[in-house]
């Protein structure tokens, strides 16, 4: 290597990651083309298997389809013919895939041993002789080691163009799949007993889908190899779940993020020299994941503590409301309450009562000046509809639950909150109320308390 | 068919023919999952436009029953007809509602889905949902009650909207023969007062109606006709004739353990 000065080897740096980035080549535009689409597959078909529940099967079948690739390749030198024929060696995997299929069938049938140890025992007795059937092909054909090691770890960088146009043509097979049987399959996979008695074929359905997981899986070990494929067919439909709470929607959702993790991870392999593609789309693939779980707008772990959160704040906020308004019924007056008093009567902190407090004060609902606290004219109505939902549900316990009413106060604390009109119209005519809807009912557990109204 | 020499035969209808108008006509029917029967020699017709309970204790067959005349659990004898014909002819009278418990309800649909589920047959392979489609599947939720959860995911329904749910499914289907399991299983009050009545209306239309119920305290009030089941069938007629205290005791006592400890023998059979 002639001898550069530092200046003239980041100029060919920056070149090169131009070319790349800006996917110059032919050669780049064809892997990260093949590569998304394969993503996108292995989206589609990692849905259906997670929502079928066998997320575990896709590593067995990965593992498995080692022996099938070597036994190819014996095959293909062995009649003459040169072994680095990419299409029979992947039909190789299949065959392998499906044998492994059918040899976990046939043991849980015959042996009524569990899945999850027949899928890690076919799992590893078929690896086991994959590492055999290599070594083997190593020591008789050591210039071709190299070759079938790459579908250990996958190697991106290597695919030739017309290895990139096979993944994909299979990954498009899978998405039309996805595409034209997304009702059948919805169908299946969320209650197959309705399916079957509807006379859908959900035994040939279900084989559809493990074939769709087997082609995903054979395509997906050129790119990121036997071992993380995996990771194709798991991350990107347990991250889209974070997303959606519709079918179609997480499917897609899944496509886009293993797409987009094939796709990027290519590229940034490609930028970072000696980083094996295989490991970054699955890195890429693990990161879109992690934002997913904390960003989700369905299950996310934001949106989560955000409704925590504010249900806390809700919960605080009608304990207070309720207080001023039980403390000035008590007082039979429209005066002002003490915020000692009102502190006292729940417990709370001080620091919490008047954060609270300065809340319902922007809210319009409570009056705070030197005299003391008082609800203003809506934020009476409001604690008024507190009040009288707390109490008839204290009354339906009372009532329909046997619960002591010197118990009652505390488990009815924690439901008003969440009780919706709905359900306080239908409390009401449980208890056939009071017939205006204005009307608070009394407290039921305030015997020694002045009635409403201050008749006592 | 003979009736000389019956082996284990339905007491109510000794050595009895077969009618074609039956909706359902099951024929010396016996299921067995992995060699253990569960249910021996079945033999009767279920009467058109009735509202049919299927009663017995844990374990007596009341699922599987359902199940097998569906071809959904293998046979290991018998056959099954529906007003003559055999089931592949007759599957778009079928309406079906599963256990509750045999699906995830985590799954990401809402109950709008689930409902639109019962009439994907009708859609048909590779077609889209259409608009008329929609309305049947609206229509159904409606008459339970719920239109207004509609978009609710659901895992956010609790049990008696999520049974609702199933049973509008099975409106959507729009069938003449339905087979329930369990519709009442742990359902609220107001919710099993709204499907008893969705079964009256199905029954006042013409329908016939097969309910797996295990609430004996409500047998007299919902069913017509009862099917008393204990891996055989004990007794099966008018509720007012086969439901008394002779039958109920044949059913749930503990004179049929000869039955399951036979059962027992054949599953340990090598």
């Amino acid at each position: 290597m002639p001898w550069r000065n530092g200046r003239e080897v980041f100029v060919m740096e920056w070149d090169a990651l131009f070319r790349i980035l800006f996917l110059q080549d032919h050669n780049t535009r064809v892997v990260v083309l093949g590569t998304f689409v394969l993503g996108v597959a292995a989206g589609l078909a990692g849905s259906l298997l997670l929502l079928r529940k066998r997320a575990l099967l896709s590593d067995t079948l990965a593992h498995a389809s080692l022996p099938g690739v070597g036994l190819m390749y014996l095959l293909l030198v062995g009649s003459g013919q040169s072994g680095r024929q990419l299409l029979a060696l992947l039909g190789g995997a299949v065959v392998a895939c499906v044998a492994a299929v059918i040899t976990i069938n046939l043991l849980k049938q015959t042996t009524r041993l569990k899945e999850d140890a027949l899928l890690s025992m076919v799992l590893s007795v078929y690896f086991g002789l994959g590492v055999v059937v290599l070594g083997i092909i190593t020591r008789n054909h050591p210039e071709q080691s190299a070759g079938l090691q790459k579908f250990l770890y996958g190697s991106t960088a290597a695919l030739i163009s017309s290895d990139a146009w096979l993944l994909v043509g299979v990954a498009a097979g899978i998405i039309v799949l996805a595409a034209c049987f997304w009702k059948e399959f919805q169908l299946l996979l969320f209650d197959s007993g309705f399916a079957a008695s509807e006379g859908y074929p959900v035994q040939r359905l279900d084989l559809l889908v493990m074939l769709m997981v087997v082609l995903v899986t054979v395509c997906g070990m050129q790119a990121v190899g036997l071992i993380l494929v995996v990771a194709l067919l798991v991350i990107p439909p347990v991250a889209a779940r974070f997303w959606s709470e519709d079918f179609l929607a997480m499917q897609w959702i899944a496509a886009l993020i293993g797409g987009v993790s094939c796709a990027l991870g290519t590229l940034i392999s490609g930028v970072l020299p000696n980083m094996p593609a295989g490991a970054v789309i699955v890195l890429t693939a693990a990161l879109l994941f992690f934002l997913s779980m904390i960003l989700g707008i369905k299950r996310g772990i934001l949106l989560r503590e955000w409704n925590a959160f504010n249900l806390r704040r809700k919960t605080e906020h009608h304990h207070a409301l309720r207080a001023i308004y039980e403390l000035l019924e008590r007082q039979s007056s429209e005066g002002f309450i003490d915020l000692e008093e009102l502190r006292r009567s729940r417990s709370w902190s001080a620091h919490n009562l008047k954060r609270t407090l300065r809340r319902a004060v922007n809210l319009g609902l409570v009056e705070w000046s030197a005299q003391g606290i008082r609800l203003s004219p809506t934020g009476r109505e409001e604690a008024r509809k507190l009040v009288r939902s707390h109490r008839l549900w204290e009354l339906y316990l009372i009532t329909y639950a046997d619960v002591a009413p010197s118990h009652v106060d505390r488990s009815a604390d924690d439901i008003e909150h969440v009780l919706d009109p709905q359900l306080v119209a239908l409390l009401e005519e449980k208890l056939q109320a009071q017939d205006s809807r204005e009307v608070v009912p009394k407290s039921p557990h305030s015997t020694t308390l002045p009635e409403v109204g201050g008749s006592a | 068919m003979n009736s000389t020499n019956p082996p284990v035969k339905s007491m109510a209808s000794p050595g009895h023919e077969h009618s074609h108008e039956a909706p359902i006509s099951v024929h010396d029917m016996t299921v067995a999952y992995d060699k253990r029967p569960v249910l021996w020699d079945v033999d009767l017709d279920i009467p058109e436009g009735k509202l049919v309970g299927i009663i017995g204790p844990n374990g007596a067959g009341k699922s599987t029953f359902i199940k097998a005349i569906q071809n959904l659990v293998p046979r290991v004898s018998g056959s099954i007809q529906f007003y003559g014909k055999p089931l592949e002819e007759q599957r778009h009278l079928l309406g079906y509602v599963p256990q509750r418990e045999s699906v995830d309800w985590d799954f990401p649909v809402n109950a709008l889905d689930v409902v639109l589920m019962g009439r994907y047959r009708k859609v048909g392979w590779f077609r889209r949902i259409g608009k008329n489609h929609r309305e049947a599947a609206l229509a159904a939720l409606d008459q339970l009650g719920m239109a207004g959860f509609a978009k609710r995911q659901i895992s956010q329904l609790s049990g008696g909207q999520q049974q609702r749910v199933f049973l509008a499914r099975a409106l959507a289907q729009e069938a003449r023969i339905y087979l329930m399991d369990e519709p009442l299983a742990g359902v609220d009050m107001a919710t099993e007062e709204t499907i008893f009545g969705i079964l009256q209306g199905l029954r006042n239309e013409g329908k016939t109606v097969l309910v797996v119920h295990h609430d004996l305290q409500t047998v007299r009030r919902y069913f017509d006709h009862l099917i008393l089941l204990n891996m055989r069938v004990v007794a099966h007629g008018p509720t007012s004739t086969v439901f008394h205290d002779e039958n109920l005791r044949k059913t749930y006592g503990g004179k049929l353990t000869l039955l399951s400890e036979a059962a027992d023998a054949l599953a340990k059979r090598p």
